[in-house]
């Protein structure tokens, strides 16, 4: 218990004053983790509004491995991205291993299929003649599509914080493709990791409620928009 | 006159299964068309093909005498659609009805006078500012309807407007939608498969059965001259019988039907086989077994053999020789004291009555 307590005690000492290591690990996992979050929408949004909405063969086997892809492990997705990114892959002229540019590229693969499953189900849920009706209004196919997804926002907020909490508490893909560097891709999974091998059990609990609590406000302010919003 | 929409031999297909056909069909400028049939008729796959929503497998969609595209931005910008539920976003009722200028880059300022003017004409200017997800039921409908008109299209189609309200709330909106469409004269096409509605809303009404388009003409001739069994049975004439000529003589056909004789009006008719059309509000019912003496040339012994509420009114059914339906109010029903197994006279006039040749 004394190991807990120490632990939290040391969080709070850390945060308090305002250790510089933990602030920039802490604001590289924010950026990382943001990053692929955003790109993980753009893709999951648009691949779930085609599969939602587009009726073309094969749509259904689609549909289940985007399902399969909410799960899909992220060590098996690090080891993918690290062969691909490895000098002599075929990715590997963009000399990306080992950068957090690689590490945006992992988390925004295990991110984009959980977008596009939640996207697929908050489209599927809209009344299936909401879209003939913003047809017949005079809507141009952008303009349906920005309408619907603006009707679906409330559930695609949840599509934002599962994306988002799937990036920032993954660690066996960012530790492959990112190598865990001090100063450079270390973020909070990888440097807790680090402590807990390294016996620091102080420091890594310390980490830890440090990303606890930064998962936790991501999502306090996505729910308090979400609530907001909601219909009476 | 050139017809504002029309189809030419439009074939609609599910797969491979036939949905709709319509050889012709033309809407004409400032009428208002209604599109009578039961459910599964193919009433609204038609509407979503002249909405341009739905491309045919076959045939075209004239505008303005013009083949058109499925899909044409342009000419669905010159038209507007309501549907039977109100599919109003979650948005202020007034963003929504003003949602359709909006799209068409309407300048705010004349934006918000439509709105405000249209929201006035459904009385609901009052729920402007009201989320649309707030509304009741005949509320969403009519910010549906304002946002439709509110867009001033050339052609507005309405599919089953009314069909998911109560009684009293349909029947002050049909009466409201009666007025703005005689004042605006908008071409209008509406689907429904309530026969009083259509009578109400529409000059000239187009029986669908089974995906194919039957009979259209004025709302007069083809609830008074059904072209077949199938359009008697949708504009609500209830005793459909067959029956065998006896005579033609001075404009009246003496008819064989089942046990008993009967006369109907009727200008021409050589058929030797006819079907015999009634509607039961132009039945007259005597209890007892005395006919009456007056103008109806027809008085048939019978007795009640089923009593079926329907609303205020109750329908009877009559063995008179052939299954013959009435219909007589409530009130009527107790003070003529009928039950079922009555003895009654039923009497209608040889005008009344309609034939479908047979053969």
């Amino acid at each position: 218990m004394d190991l807990i307590w120490d632990g939290i005690r040391q969080a709070f000492r850390i945060l308090g004053t305002g250790d510089r290591d933990v602030w920039e690990i802490t604001l590289r996992s924010l950026l990382i983790s943001g990053s692929a979050t955003l790109i993980a929408l753009a893709l999951g949004i648009a691949a779930g509004a085609a599969l939602a909405f587009g009726r073309f063969p094969g749509r259904n086997l689609l549909v289940v491995l985007v399902n399969t892809g909410m799960g899909l492990p992220p060590v098996v997705v690090g080891l993918v991205v690290a062969v691909m990114l490895w000098r002599s892959g075929p990715l590997g002229a963009l000399h990306l291993i080992y950068t957090p540019a690689a590490m945006v590229i992992a988390q925004a693969v295990i991110a984009t299929p959980l977008v596009t499953g939640f996207t697929v189900a908050a489209l599927g849920a809209l009344p299936p003649r909401l879209r003939p009706q913003l047809y017949a209004l005079g809507a141009s196919r952008l303009q349906m599509l920005w309408l619907v997804l603006q009707e679906a926002r409330l559930p695609l907020l949840a599509a934002i914080m599962a994306g988002f909490g799937a990036a920032v508490s993954e660690v066996g893909a960012s530790l492959m493709v990112g190598g865990n560097l001090a100063g450079d891709t270390r973020v909070l999974t990888t440097a807790v990791v680090l402590e807990v091998q390294r016996g620091e059990f102080e420091a890594a609990i310390a980490l830890s409620a440090v990303l606890l609590a930064l998962v936790f406000l991501v999502n306090l302010v996505l729910t308090s928009v979400q609530q907001q919003h909601r219909p009476p | 006159m050139t017809p504002k929409l029309s189809l030419r031999d439009v074939v609609v297909r599910r797969g491979a299964v036939e949905v709709l056909r319509v050889p012709e069909l033309d809407v004409l400028p400032g009428e208002v068309l209604a599109v009578l049939g039961p459910n599964g008729a193919g009433k609204s796959t038609l509407l979503q093909v002249l909405a341009l929503l739905e491309r045919p497998a076959e045939g075209a969609v004239h505008f303005d005498g013009e083949p058109v595209a499925a899909r044409d931005l342009a000419l669905r910008r010159r038209m507007a659609v309501v549907f039977q539920e109100a599919l109003l976003l979650h948005r202020s009722v007034e963003s929504n009805v003003g949602l359709g200028l909006a799209l068409r880059g309407l300048p705010q300022r004349e934006r918000r006078d439509r709105v405000r003017r249209w929201l006035a004409r459904f009385g609901i200017e009052r729920l402007a500012r009201r989320s649309a997800r707030s509304l009741s039921g005949g509320e969403a409908q009519r910010a549906s309807l304002a946002r439709a008109f509110a867009l001033e299209p050339e052609v507005l189609l309405l599919d089953e407007p009314f069909s998911a309200l109560d009684q009293p709330t349909r029947e002050s909106l049909v009466d409201e939608l009666v007025a703005v469409l005689r004042e605006t004269a908008v071409t209008t096409v509406v689907v429904t498969h309530d026969r009083d509605e259509a009578a109400r809303l529409a000059h000239r009404v187009a029986v669908l059965a089974s995906g194919s388009l039957r009979q259209a003409g004025p709302v007069e001739e083809v609830y008074a001259s059904p072209a077949d069994e199938t359009v008697a049975a949708v504009v609500g004439v209830e005793t459909v019988a067959p029956g065998r000529v006896i005579s033609v003589r001075e404009g009246l056909v003496t008819l064989q039907v089942g046990r008993a004789r009967v006369e109907v009006a009727a200008n021409v008719f050589v058929a030797a086989e006819a079907l015999f059309c009634l509607r039961p509000e132009d039945v007259v019912l005597t209890p007892g077994d005395a006919a009456a003496t007056d103008s109806a040339r027809n008085h048939l012994r019978g007795v009640v053999r089923r009593l079926t509420p329907a609303g205020a009114e109750v329908r009877l059914q009559v063995d008179c020789g052939f299954p013959l339906v009435a219909s007589i109010t409530r009130r009527s029903l107790e003070e003529l004291g009928l039950a079922e197994g009555s003895p009654v006279v039923a009497s209608f006039k040889a005008t009344a009555a309609h034939l479908i040749p047979r053969g």
